[in-house]
C-alpha cells in the first residue's frame, strides 16, 4: 500500500467516525427530546401520581437536606476564607460578604447543589430504573397496563424541579451562615458591617436567578439519569454503564448548561432594562 | 362449529434492522379460546418475539395480530395500554416489584385499574388470590428478596390473577428451578387453567414433559415459523424429522 493511499485510508476513518459520532448524538438527542416531551405530557394525564411525586421529594429533596447543608457550610468557609485573604491584600475585606453571596446566589449555589443531587439523587435514579429494566419490573408494569413514563418518570422531573430550588436555597442559607462564622466569629469583622455590606449589593433577583437554575439542573439530571435507566439493556453490566452515563451526563450538562443560562438570564436582565 | 380464536396471528413477520434479517418470518397461528397452549422450540426461533408481539410491546414489520377480536395495531398507545389489562403475565424471574411486599405486589395491579374499590376491598381480593395460588398468610407482609423462588412464583401468578384476565400468559415459569419446584409451578398452571376455564392460557417453555402433560395444544417454532400446531398426540405421531428429533431429544433429557 502507497503512503497515499495510507493516507487516504487515514483520513476516510477519521471522517467516518467523525460522522458517525456526529450522527449518533443527533440521533440519541432526538430520542432524550421525545421521551421528555412524552413524560412532560404524561405529568398532566390521568391518573395522578400526586403519591408518587411525594415519596420522590422526599427521596430527592428531604434526604439531600444533610449532604446539602454540610456542602453549603464547608462552602461558605472556605470560599470567604479565599476571598479575605485576597481583599484584606487591597483593604477590601468588608467586600468579602457580598461577593460571598453574590457568588453563592448566583452560581455556586445552584451548580454544587446540581452536582451533589445528581449525583446522590440522579445515579440512585438510573440505578433503580436499569435494575427495574433488568429484572423485566417495567415489562411487568407495561403489561399490567400501566404506563410506565408516567409512573416512573413523570414523578421524578416533577419532584426534582420542585426539590432543587428548595435545596439551592438551603444550600445559599447555610453557605451564608458559613461565611458569616468564618468572617465575624474567626476573623473578627464587624457584624454589622457583613450584613449591612450584603443588604447593600443582594437584590432578590439575584436568588431568584440561582433558584431558576436550580429549577433547569433539577428537570435536567432527572431527564438524563432516567432516561439511562429506563432504557437499559445488557443486565447488572447495562445498569452500571446506564448509572455511569446518566451521572456523568448530568454533571457535566450542568456545568455546560450553568453558561449557557448564566448568558439568557444576562440577555434577558439587559432586554428588561437591568443593569 | 369451528372453535372460536383468542388469539389469531397472520402472516407475522419482525425484523430489527429494516429488513435485512426477518426474527418471525411470517407466523400463522390461531390459539383457541379457554385452551392452554404451550409454544416450545429451540433457543433463538422467536418465542420471545412473538410473545411480545402478543402483549402490544412490540410493533410487527408486517402482518396482523387480532387478540380477543382486536386487530391490535389498530389502537393507539393508550387504548393499548389499557388493552393489556385484558393480559396477566407470569414472567420467567416473576419480576415482582422489590420495594413493595407481597401483599402489595398483588393489591397494585387492582389499586392501579380498580379504582372504585375501596382499599378493605382490594387487600381482600389480594389475599384471595394468594390463597388460591397457595401462599399462606405469614409470607403476605415479606419482601421479595424474604422468601423462595417458588414463593415468588406463586406471588407473581397471584399478581397476574389480581385483575381476572381474559388470557394468562406463562413466560418460561419453570426455567431454572429445579424438578420439585418445576412440578410445583406445572401443576399450579393447570390447576389455576382448570380453576378458570374461560381463560386462555399460553405457555412458552423448555419443559417438553410439562407442556405435553398439561397443554391441549403444543405450537413449536423454528427459524421464525410455527413448524407445527396440534395436540401433544400430533406431535408423538408427526413425519416432521425436526418435530421428532426435538420431542426425542426432548423427552429423553428430562
Amino acid at each position: 500500500m502507497t503512503l497515499s493511499q495510507k493516507l487516504y485510508r487515514a483520513v476516510f476513518g477519521l471522517g467516518r467516525y467523525f460522522i458517525g459520532t456526529v450522527s449518533d448524538f443527533i440521533a440519541s438527542t432526538g430520542q432524550i427530546i421525545l421521551f421528555f416531551n412524552e413524560s412532560v405530557r404524561l405529568i398532566f394525564a390521568k391518573p395522578s401520581r400526586f403519591a408518587e411525586i411525594i415519596r420522590h421529594m422526599e427521596f430527592i429533596g428531604n434526604q439531600s437536606i444533610g449532604i446539602i447543608c454540610l456542602t453549603g457550610g464547608f462552602t461558605g468557609l472556605a470560599l470567604s476564607l479565599q476571598l479575605y485573604l485576597g481583599f484584606k491584600l487591597f483593604n477590601a475585606v468588608n467586600m468579602v460578604g457580598p461577593t460571598v453571596a453574590l457568588g453563592i446566589t448566583r452560581e455556586l449555589g445552584p451548580v454544587l447543589t446540581g452536582l451533589i443531587v445528581a449525583a446522590r439523587a440522579g445515579g440512585a435514579m438510573a440505578a433503580r430504573l436499569g435494575t427495574m429494566r433488568v429484572n423485566e419490573q417495567i415489562d411487568a408494569l407495561d403489561v399490567m397496563g400501566v404506563n410506565t413514563k408516567q409512573y416512573l418518570v413523570s414523578p421524578r422531573l416533577v419532584a426534582a424541579f420542585i426539590c432543587m430550588p428548595l435545596l439551592v436555597a438551603v444550600f445559599d442559607f447555610v453557605a451564608m451562615l458559613g461565611s458569616w462564622f468564618l468572617c465575624v466569629k474567626m476573623v473578627a469583622l464587624d457584624e454589622a458591617v457583613f450584613w449591612q455590606k450584603i443588604a447593600d449589593f443582594i437584590e432578590i433577583r439575584h436568588i431568584n436567578e440561582g433558584l431558576l437554575k436550580g429549577m433547569i439542573f433539577g428537570v435536567y439530571f432527572a431527564l438524563m439519569c432516567t432516561y439511562r435507566g429506563f432504557n437499559t439493556s445488557g443486565g447488572a453490566k447495562g445498569v452500571g454503564e446506564a448509572t455511569n452515563q446518566g451521572v456523568v451526563q448530568s454533571m457535566v450538562g450542568i456545568i455546560i448548561l450553568d453558561y449557557f443560562a448564566t448568558n439568557l438570564i444576562r440577555l434577558f436582565y439587559s432586554l428588561v432594562g437591568i443593569t | 362449529m369451528a372453535t372460536e380464536s383468542a388469539i389469531s396471528l397472520r402472516d407475522l413477520k419482525k425484523s430489527f434492522d429494516g429488513g435485512h434479517e426477518f426474527v418471525l418470518k411470517g407466523i400463522n397461528l390461531e390459539i383457541p379460546k379457554g385452551s392452554l397452549t404451550a409454544i416450545i422450540g429451540f433457543s433463538g426461533t422467536g418465542k420471545s418475539v412473538m410473545l411480545k408481539h402478543l402483549l402490544g410491546l412490540f410493533k410487527p414489520t408486517s402482518g396482523t395480530i387480532d387478540v380477543l377480536g382486536t386487530d391490535l395495531s389498530t389502537l393507539s398507545p393508550d387504548e393499548l395500554t389499557k388493552f393489556r389489562c385484558k393480559f396477566g403475565v407470569l414472567f420467567q424471574s416473576a419480576a415482582l416489584f422489590d420495594d413493595m411486599t407481597v401483599l402489595e405486589n398483588v393489591c397494585f395491579p387492582l389499586q392501579e385499574h380498580r379504582r372504585d374499590l375501596k382499599p378493605v376491598q382490594v387487600l381482600r381480593i389480594a389475599e384471595e388470590k394468594l390463597h388460591q395460588v397457595g401462599l399462606e398468610s405469614k409470607h403476605f407482609h415479606k419482601l421479595p428478596s424474604q422468601i423462595s423462588g417458588g414463593m415468588q412464583k406463586r406471588t407473581g401468578l397471584a399478581r397476574a390473577l389480581a385483575l381476572d384476565p381474559e388470557i394468562l400468559i406463562y413466560d418460561e415459569p419453570t426455567t431454572g428451578l429445579d424438578p420439585i419446584l418445576t412440578e410445583m409451578v406445572d401443576n399450579l398452571i393447570l390447576s389455576t387453567h382448570k380453576l378458570k376455564p374461560g381463560v386462555t392460557s399460553i405457555m412458552v417453555s423448555h419443559d417438553l414433559s410439562a407442556a405435553f402433560r398439561i397443554a391441549d395444544h403444543i405450537a413449536m417454532l423454528d427459524s421464525g415459523r410455527v413448524l407445527l400446531f396440534g395436540t401433544p398426540e400430533d406431535f408423538f405421531n408427526t413425519d416432521i424429522e425436526l418435530v421428532k428429533r426435538f420431542v426425542n431429544k426432548g423427552m429423553k433429557h428430562q
